[in-house]
């Protein structure tokens, strides 16, 4: 937000779609597509990242068995955490999101997207998968501190013929859009960041600046804990 | 410079032949190792500490104490002591007899621990290892440099009129060094002290560690122990070395996919992209050490990690003549014209015996007789000071 009369944001678009094109990216192509026409009626632009999660499905299992990140994961988790606004979208196998995306998300710093707007987003070939989306996907980016827009999206197959499907994109797009432009992650960050809980490490150095002032750094220097 | 290497003493099958040594061939193999280490010049042999298979090394001391009679120079050490589930009494009457015995041939470096079902065993709770390891080391300080300490803390029963015997060798206490690669506190206590910081570089990401090793350096320096290049820090580091390099990664690779900690994750040459671990010819393995010093800055002690994932001894063995016959000799040289001149060596016996008697006798403890009252405190030894004297708390 270099100009607040023009706002740009960079939105950070996570696909776990394993096809090309996937059902999984095509969902979150149109939430994209929404929010920058959204943005521009507003005077701002919007610029989407696409983070296809299987081309670097490797580097997400070396990483979780190894604690190794790859320099092609490294690109990808410096996205998500230069971005203002998220889209996650998954497929869904066994009532669950992808193993992809949940694999993805165990490998980042727990810091990395605080306060980020998100919207969730699945597709299934069923709609008895419907309630994934709430039940599971919003769970763990509140674990991840990160807002998720009040509208889920979720498309089984039959959804995609259907009219409502798109009212709900514009409604996620909206959310996302007014969150972004709000500046509220940033906002969050710049009066409270401190607040969190952070680790040495939990949002890849740029957590927090080591603080001298706790009980244990008194306990290191020789002091003792009340 | 120091140079040694390292060992965590896991009992590895040797994923190539299928056999799995028994311990008394590991801890046998272990030995012959450390006393080659000595052979072929190198400065260091460390061992680790743990409490359950696969690894054998619940008892360093008397594994080192070993290694010391039947080595003529080598320095022996840890990698790492457990400052969490030692009770650092026992941490200062066990390393002070080392020390004794080795003649001032070693040091020690403490860790955590990780393995959380280790600390119930001891009484002991993972939820508190960090307050416990500052507080222990507290303890531990102060029971190597005082007679006769009174001590109170929240996780060890409390002292009074207690006197750690032997008193160190020289009345020096062993140079310590506290391991750690992402704890701040730890960093702080080893500025704090003026004791060493080691980070054992071994799987994450470099930054890591560049950062932390950063804040050590800035406040061992804040605390008045010199300046931050003054700062005393070691770094591990992995190499397998054959002559030439296509031998190396071809011998390296099944024992590499096979890694109780790595394996069947990350390939081979990532993890050398990614990590300290050089696997190649003797130049290979020195151009890459000597980037280490690019990223950390001049530094006192280089451990390398050679006989783990099942390595079989003979292998291991010829592994430390390539070590101590080609690479460390070329990074002796190399770092000594790289580096900072004023860089400080890694504290000694001798050193640390100069640095506090000057050309002076050291101190040598030598107890009054018993007189019905040596587990009270009292003055324990004939030269021992008025402040040696006991509190008693008022009843």
């Amino acid at each position: 937000m270099d100009n607040p009369a023009q706002p740009a944001f960079e939105l950070a678009i996570i696909s776990a779609g394993t096809s090309d094109p996937s059902s999984t990216r095509l969902l979150a192509d149109r939430i994209a597509d929404r929010s920058c026409e959204l943005a521009a009626c507003h005077g701002g632009t919007v610029t989407s990242s696409v983070i296809e999660l299987r081309e670097v499905s490797a580097d997400i299992s070396t990483a979780l068995v190894s604690q190794l990140i790859t320099s092609k994961l490294q690109e990808v988790i410096a996205t998500l955490g230069e971005s203002d606004g998220i889209i996650a979208s998954t497929p869904v196998y066994k009532a669950a999101p992808s193993g992809l995306l949940t694999s993805f998300l165990d490998i980042l710093d727990d810091d990395l997207i605080i306060a980020k707007p998100v919207v969730l987003a699945a597709t299934a070939g069923t709609a008895r998968h419907a309630l994934v989306v709430d039940e599971q996907m919003r769970s763990m980016f509140a674990y991840l501190r990160a807002l998720t827009v009040p509208t889920s999206l979720f498309a089984a197959a039959e959804d995609w013929g259907d009219p409502a499907l798109n009212k709900r994109i514009d409604r996620a797009a909206v959310e996302l859009v007014l969150l972004m432009e709000s500046g509220f992650a940033t906002k969050i960050r710049d009066a409270s960041w401190e607040n969190y809980q952070h680790e040495y490490g939990s949002a890849g150095g740029t957590e927090v600046g080591i603080d001298l002032d706790t009980d244990l750094m008194r306990l290191a220097a020789g002091g003792s804990v009340a | 410079m120091q140079f040694g290497i390292f060992s965590v003493s896991d009992i590895t099958r040797d994923p190539v032949s299928g056999e799995t040594p028994s311990e008394a061939e590991r801890i046998d193999a272990v030995v012959q190792l450390a006393q080659k280490a000595d052979e072929v010049g190198l400065d260091v042999f460390a061992i680790g500490e743990h409490h359950n298979p696969p690894f054998f090394s619940s008892a360093p001391t008397t594994l080192l104490a070993y290694v010391a009679a039947t080595t003529k120079r080598l320095i022996v050490s840890t990698a790492t002591t457990l400052i969490t589930t030692n009770d650092p009494v026992r941490i200062a009457e066990e390393y002070a007899m080392l020390q004794h015995l080795s003649k001032g041939r070693m040091d020690l470096m403490l860790g955590r621990g990780n393995t959380a079902p280790v600390y119930p065993w001891f009484g002991q709770d993972i939820r508190q290892s960090l307050p416990l390891a500052l507080e222990n080391y507290n303890l531990l300080h102060r029971l190597w440099r005082e007679d006769v300490v009174d001590w109170q803390g929240k996780h060890r029963t409390a002292l009074q009129g207690f006197t750690s015997v032997p008193r160190p060798l020289d009345d020096v206490p062993p140079f310590v060094w506290h391991g750690s690669i992402r704890t701040p506190e730890i960093a702080e206590q080893a500025a704090y002290y003026g004791d060493g910081f080691f980070a054992n570089n071994i799987f994450w990401p470099k930054e890591h560690y560049v950062r932390l090793i950063g804040f050590y350096r800035q406040r061992y320096a804040y605390y008045g122990h010199g300046s931050e290049k003054q700062a005393i820090v070691g770094l591990g580091g992995q190499a397998y070395i054959a002559r030439n390099s296509q031998d190396a990664k071809r011998e390296f690779r099944p024992y590499f996919d096979d890694a109780p900690v790595y394996g069947h994750g990350p390939s081979m040459e990532d993890f050398m992209d990614l990590t300290p671990l050089s696997v190649g010819s003797p130049q290979e393995v020195i151009d890459k050490t000597l980037t280490f010093r690019e990223h950390f800055g001049d530094y006192q002690r280089q451990l390398f990690l050679m006989d783990h994932a099942g390595l079989p001894l003979p292998t291991v063995l010829n592994q430390l003549d390539l070590l101590g016959g080609e690479v460390v000799p070329v990074l002796r040289k190399e770092t000594e014209a790289r580096q900072d001149p004023k860089t400080p060596q890694a504290p000694t016996h001798a050193s640390l015996v100069k640095a506090k008697y000057g050309n002076e006798p050291p101190r040598q403890p030598r107890p009054n007789a018993n007189r019905g009252d040596n587990v009270t405190g009292g003055s324990p030894y004939q030269d021992s000071g008025a402040e040696s004297r006991t509190e008693y708390p008022e009843l």
